[in-house]
Order: C-alpha cells, then structure tokens, then sequence
C-alpha cells in the first residue's frame, strides 16, 4: 500500500539524528556523546592553582575558608581520637575505664542483646538466618534482571521460610512467642511490611481522593486528613490500647499485627498525599488519549497514569520510606523491642552503664546504613525511570 | 438526510456552567466523507468534535454515530470509541511506552488482539506514515511531525471506521505540517470517515467534500469547497475567509 515518497519527502531529514545510546537497554550507563568543553580549563590546573581560584579568590572566601579550617581542626582530631585512636576494642568494662576514647568493647559483649533482644540466647540463629535471608531477598528485588514472576514465588517461600524460623515449633525448632521477638528483626519487618502494605493502599486512597464518586472521595479524604491530623504515637496507642475494647469477648489480634496495621494506615496516608502530587502532574490529554482509545478506568489507570505518575513521586516516596523505616522505633511506646529499644535494654546493665553514647551510635549507624540504601537506591530507580524523557 | 449517515448530531447544545458552547448544531455526515471545520477560536468547533466520541458530554439535543445514539451509558460510550480514533492537537503520546507499544496498547488490552499479531499490523501502520525505523524508540525522541503521525498511526491501529482531527496541525513547527498533511491526505484517499478541525485551508480545498463555518458555538454555513471559498454566503464567512486568506 505504502508508496514510494520523494527524496526531499523523506522522513524529516530536518530532524536531528538522535545519539546510538538512545536505543541503548537501561542497563548500561549512558555515555556523554558530546562533552561539553571544560570551563576555561578550570579542571586543569593544579591544586595549589585551583584553591587560590576558588577558596582564595576574595577577602571574604578567604576568610571563610580560614574560619572552616579552623572549625574542622576543633571537631575533626577529638573525634577521630574519641572514635577511632583512643578507643577500646575489645576486654571487659575495667579496660575501658582506662581508655580515654570510646569503648566499643560493649557492643562485642552486648550485639546480640542489641541486634536480638529477648529472642531466647541459644536460639539466636534463627532470627539471625530470618533477618539474612530477608536482607538479601529486599536486595535481590532490586535488580533489574530479577523482575521476574518466579520473583514473588520466592517471596513466598521466604515469608514462610521466615515464619517458620521465627515462631519455630516445627521441624525440630521450638517455640518462640512473638512477644519475644526484638531488635532487628522487629524493626525490619515492621518497616518492610507496612510500607509494602502501605504502598498499594496509598494508590487506592489518592486515585480515590480523585474519584467522580462523592462517597470515596469524601471517605478517602477523611482517612488522610484524620490519620495526617494525629501523631503516629497515638496511632499506635489506639491500635494497641483501644482497637481491643471494640472487639468482642475472647477474640484478640497479636500486638505486633495491631501495631503493623497502625503503621500501615499512618505511612499509606502520608504516601498517598505523594502519590496525588504524582496523579495531578500527568497532563489531561493523557487521559483523554487514554479515553479516545477506549480504555476503561482501569486499564487507563494502570496502564496510562500510574506508570508516568509513581516515576515522578520516587524522590517524596522514598522520602515516606526512610521515614517510615525510622519511625518503627516508636513502637517501643506500646511495648515492643525495635533495634533501638533493645539497645535501650543493653544500656541498661550496670557493668556497661557509662558507655550508653557508644551503643546509641551503633544503633544510629545500623538506621543509616538501611536508610542510606534506600536513598541511593531511589536515586538508581529515578535515572532508570526519567532514561525515556532524556532528550 | 443521506441513507448512509454515519454521523449524526441533532440540535447539540452544550454549556459550560454559564458559557454556551454549542447552539443547536446540526449535522449529518455521511460515509467515507471528509468534512472540514474551520472557524474563529472560541467557535466551538473543537468543543464539537470532542463531542462525537464524548470526551466532551453534550446536554441537550441527539449524537447518533453508526447507529448508537450517545449518552451516560458507559457501553455505548465504549462501543462508539472503538470505532472512532481520534488525532489531537498536542499529539497525547503516552511518553513512557515505545512507539511501537503506544500502537499495540490499545488493540491489546481493548480489541484483545495477540502481541504478535497486533505489532505486525502496527509495524505496517509506521510504513505507511514513514517512520517504521522510528519504532523502539521513545516519543520524546521525536520531532513533532513524526509525534503526530505516530499519533495518526495509533488511531488507525484501532481499525477505526471514522477519524476525528482536531486541530492535527496547529502545534508544528512550519516545516513539519507538510508531512502530517500529506498522511491525511493519502488516508482521505482510501475512502475514510475524516472530521478535521483546521486552519490549513489548502488541505481543505483539496480534500474536504464539505467545509463547515463555526461561529459562537453554531454552524454559520457549511457547503462544498467551490461553495465556500467563491461563494460564501454570510457576512461573517467573508469576513473570516477575508482574514486567513490575506497571508
């Protein structure tokens, strides 16, 4: 059917013939095709040239370098000393009270107080395999290549893999009560699974928030502005102290369940304001492309919206994430052992009382290094999803 | 009234809150004819033809297309949208999918073709709007003359028996409206249904069977393309005519 066109009607010889990487797969990094030239050779010079230039250049750069190598010479060796130079690595209490630095002798003895709380001591194992297992399944996910449906039969598998080396009482392993569960596994879950539980109910909630129909609207706004207008303290207090009193005689729900769904409901609140800030950025004629083609709702919203408006909320959802994540230590404030209650407890022994600022930054470390993932993480995921604007 | 009118809009009235948009609009197209809508902005005339495939709902009045009459019922909607496709000014590439897969989606997911079935014919729709080596690669990567045949392309895909243009032309640069014509030109010619909202009154001349005149949201004349540019008969057709033409 297609006839021969004319030279000069070729396909838009006008057009600027797009770099090769364009077609490239996400997997490979872009290379710049065309670097533009250095600023007047700024990277070039040398060292002693480059800080005359750029930290010596005036009396006042020269007098706020001055006054911040002066501020890094009061903060920087005390540290490094205090850390690092003078501290205790290993030996009892004694030992320390000789040193003038840290004593991180108190996380060797008290790690597993720490990372496990009250889990019983010869039983360790087992939540340290759970936890592994977990970590390394969140960090499989993340590849590209594993986004495969045989992905999710292996979450399931460790799920149950997961249950079964926690609670035990089968193949062998005894029982463990939930209620004796603590530190990192505690927070871990608690963070992983309500934001996986909060993620899809914040996407319903903001499509719902935009909803033609005035009784989901009107519910879903009340769920965000309700669960928005209270601390998530005294969410966890409602769904630990008050969400039983309405259930009937002899019917309980675990503490740790009651305080995952308190967690859930407050970060899929939050999550879906993000969300909606996505949904409002895509232009109506998408939606009326959508529409034109004779999509339904659905298919429009999954395949159209959704796709176009997570990729531009990444950097606040992940933000929600990281918040999440953190916030799982208030769920000590309804009795359970979060990684920074149980190190809490380890402070707790008279041996190793004074060294209470050591295992505090142990714990603070252990929350960033999780919550540092996730941020250079979203900043992978957001250059993978942004490859098809590039122009 | 033709035997074989495909569509039919009877006394349309639409209004936004207190703005009169369309004013008792009739008219009645028949198959395989082109009709051009020209007229001021503001005219209506996008309003009207956003109305043939309900992405704008009229209020008052009948839109019959191919026999369904269009109302709130969702069904009917659905049915008339696959059969009319629609090409808008600002291209709506879903810029997240390929080119390749803004053709397939459609067929896909709402006639429930099979992937390879649907991407061959899509592969035969980019040849014949001159882009097929364009096919893996993201909409943002291309100009706007090949965005909006691409556009034109994804329509067709959906094997549509009527295709509505609104405005197809008037977000390209200059030297790129040529190309986008010459598709419709050669779509024109295979006997399709077209309802085209445009200024380019050269296309008009040569394709269109009849022009329609939109002034204030009602239909000052409409006539064949001899008619309307010769022999225009209102004072406010001239006066339009007067203004276009000067250039």
């Amino acid at each position: 059917m297609s006839k021969q066109f004319p030279a000069d009607q070729a396909p838009i010889p006008t057009a600027p013939v797009p770099p090769a990487h364009w077609a490239a797969s996400y997997e490979e990094e872009p290379t710049q095709a065309s670097a533009p030239p250095q600023a007047n050779g700024m990277t070039a010079l040398k060292p002693f040239g480059w800080a005359k230039d750029n930290l010596f250049n005036t009396p006042l750069n020269t007098a706020l370098t001055v006054a911040c190598l002066f501020l890094l010479w009061l903060v920087v060796p005390p540290m490094a000393n205090w850390l690092l130079l003078n501290a205790s690595w290993s030996g009892s209490s004694e030992a320390c009270r000789e040193a003038a630095g840290a004593c991180w002798s108190v996380i060797v003895v008290k790690h597993r107080l720490i990372f496990f709380g009250t889990y019983p001591y010869d039983e360790q194992w087992r939540p340290f395999l759970a936890c592994a297992l977990f970590v390394a399944m969140l960090g499989a996910s993340g590849v590209r290549a594993f986004w495969r449906p045989w992905l999710a039969v292996a979450w399931a598998l460790t799920l149950v893999g997961m249950g079964v080396l926690m609670w035990g009482g089968v193949a062998g392993l005894t029982y463990v009560p939930n209620d004796r569960w603590g530190g990192l596994p505690i927070t871990l879950m608690l963070s992983v699974f309500s934001i996986a539980l909060a993620f899809p109910l914040s996407i319903l909630l903001a499509l719902g928030r935009q909803s033609s129909l005035p009784a989901i609207r009107t519910f879903c706004v009340g769920f965000i502005e309700a669960m928005r207008g209270v601390p998530l303290v005294s969410v966890l207090f409602m769904a630990s102290v008050m969400f039983p009193l309405f259930l009937p005689e002899g019917v309980t729900v675990d503490k740790l369940l009651r305080a995952l769904a308190g967690m859930t409901l407050f970060t899929a609140a939050y999550l879906a304001e993000a969300v909606r800030g996505g949904l409002q950025a895509i232009p109506k004629g998408q939606y009326e492309a959508a529409d034109a083609l004779g999509l339904s709702y659905w298919q429009k919203t999954m395949l159209i919206v959704l796709p176009q408006a997570l990729r531009i909320v990444i950097p606040p959802i992940v933000n929600q994430f990281i918040s999440a994540f953190k916030d799982t230590s208030l769920v000590t404030i309804v009795g359970l052992y979060d990684l920074l209650t149980a190190a809490t407890v380890a402070t707790t022994d008279p041996e190793w009382r004074p060294y209470f600022a050591e295992v505090y930054v142990f714990a603070g470390l252990m929350f960033w290094i999780f919550c540092f993932s996730m941020s250079r993480y979203s900043q992978w995921l957001e250059r993978l999803a942004n490859r098809y604007t590039r122009r | 009234m033709t035997a074989n009118a495909i569509i039919e809009l009877r006394k349309v009235g639409k209004w936004y809150n207190s703005y009169h948009a369309l004013r008792d609009v009739s008219i009645t197209i028949g198959k395989g004819e082109k009709v051009v809508v020209c007229g001021p902005s503001g005219s209506g005339k996008s309003t009207m033809i956003r109305c043939i495939n309900r992405l704008e709902a009229h209020q008052t009045g009948h839109i019959i297309v191919d026999g369904i009459e269009l109302t709130d019922d969702v069904k009917a909607v659905e049915k008339i949208r696959r059969k009319v496709g629609m090409v808008f000014q600002n291209f709506n590439l879903f810029p997240h999918l390929t080119v390749l897969q803004n053709l397939t989606l459609a067929p896909i997911w709402v006639r429930g073709m099979a992937k390879s079935e649907i991407e061959e014919i899509a592969m035969m729709y980019l040849k014949r709007v001159r882009i097929p080596d364009q096919a893996h690669k993201f909409p943002g990567q291309l100009s706007g003359g090949q965005q909006q045949r691409v556009a034109i392309a994804r329509a067709l895909c959906m094997r549509p028996e009527i295709m509505l243009f609104d405005e197809p032309t008037s977000a390209l640069d200059p030297e790129m409206v040529k190309e986008v014509l010459d598709v419709m030109t050669e779509l024109a010619g295979e006997g399709m249904t077209m309802v085209c909202v445009t200024h380019e009154m050269g296309f008009a001349r040569q394709v269109a069977d009849s022009i329609v005149f939109m002034a204030e949201g009602s239909i000052i004349e409409s006539g064949s393309p001899a008619e309307f540019f010769e022999n225009p008969k209102s004072e406010r057709t001239r006066q339009f005519l007067g203004q276009i033409l000067e250039h």
